[in-house]
């Protein structure tokens, strides 16, 4: 399930949401990305996010569909705002959610890593100097690639306790 | 053919969206690119760096070399800063 959206969302209502029906779901895990209130020495009053309407929910849903090709997955989740948010605002949830904890670790962290790098958003600071675009870091391009031809991903791991 | 422009590419190129027909000789995006810096200065400013323009036609991400129509919806952006 993909939503672009400029409201706010409420974590736990998502995710007792995406349990709701199945019973079967042993591991839920999820992420939130915040605005921060710093960018290096320089105070954020705010930050306005742009997003390409279409091909945004298309690289979502493409990066939401990869996650179930390499994991077994009960349910995903990707909300991701647009607009103006200052800091402590909510950007973005992505959760996952399968029988066992691996998968879902997994693949939550890889819905974020991938969507760093491909999702068509772009951020324009408010600095004291003035609007300043976000450049892309080095630090995003090598998570994302940890996830590249990554071995088979199987969860094996049958564990009682869930 | 639609030709979008996002974030600072958008600002220097001073218009989020226009409408082009596919001129003679340009059959790659790359000579959509070496076209439309030959039109006005703002694309030579916008495409001055090869590495910082990413491109996408019909929502999907291609390479330079990627053949394009005169239907296509052609995106041209900044490296990406979501999440």
């Amino acid at each position: 399930m993909i939503r672009v959206q400029a409201e706010d969302f409420d974590l736990g209502v998502e995710l007792k949401n995406m349990t709701a029906d199945n019973r079967g779901i042993g591991g839920l895990c999820s992420f939130v990305g915040l605005v921060r209130d710093m960018a290096g020495d320089e105070n954020i009053s705010a930050m306005t996010l742009e997003h390409y309407p279409g091909m945004t929910e298309k690289a979502l849903g493409d990066i939401e569909a990869e996650a179930h090709t390499r994991w077994s997955l009960d349910a995903t989740l990707i909300i991701h705002r647009f607009g103006r948010l200052e800091p402590g605002d909510q950007i973005v949830l992505v959760a996952a959610a399968s029988a066992h904890r691996e998968a879902a670790f997994e693949a939550c962290h890889f819905l974020i890593d991938w969507l760093k790098t491909k999702a068509p958003f772009w951020k324009l600071e408010d600095t004291p100097d003035g609007g300043k675009w976000v450049d892309a870091r080095d630090t995003d391009t090598a998570a994302a690639r940890r996830w590249v031809s990554s071995p088979e991903k199987t969860s094996n791991n049958h564990d009682a306790a869930e | 053919m639609k030709v979008l422009y996002f974030a600072w590419v958008r600002e220097v190129t001073g218009t989020a969206e226009e409408e082009f027909d596919l001129a003679e000789g340009v059959n790659t995006v790359q000579d959509l690119v070496s076209w439309l810096k030959e039109k006005d200065l703002v694309y030579q400013q916008a495409f001055a760096d090869d590495k910082m323009v990413r491109v996408a036609v019909n929502q999907e991400y291609v390479n330079l070399d990627h053949l394009i129509s005169n239907n296509d919806e052609i995106a041209f952006f900044p490296p990406v800063t979501g999440g």
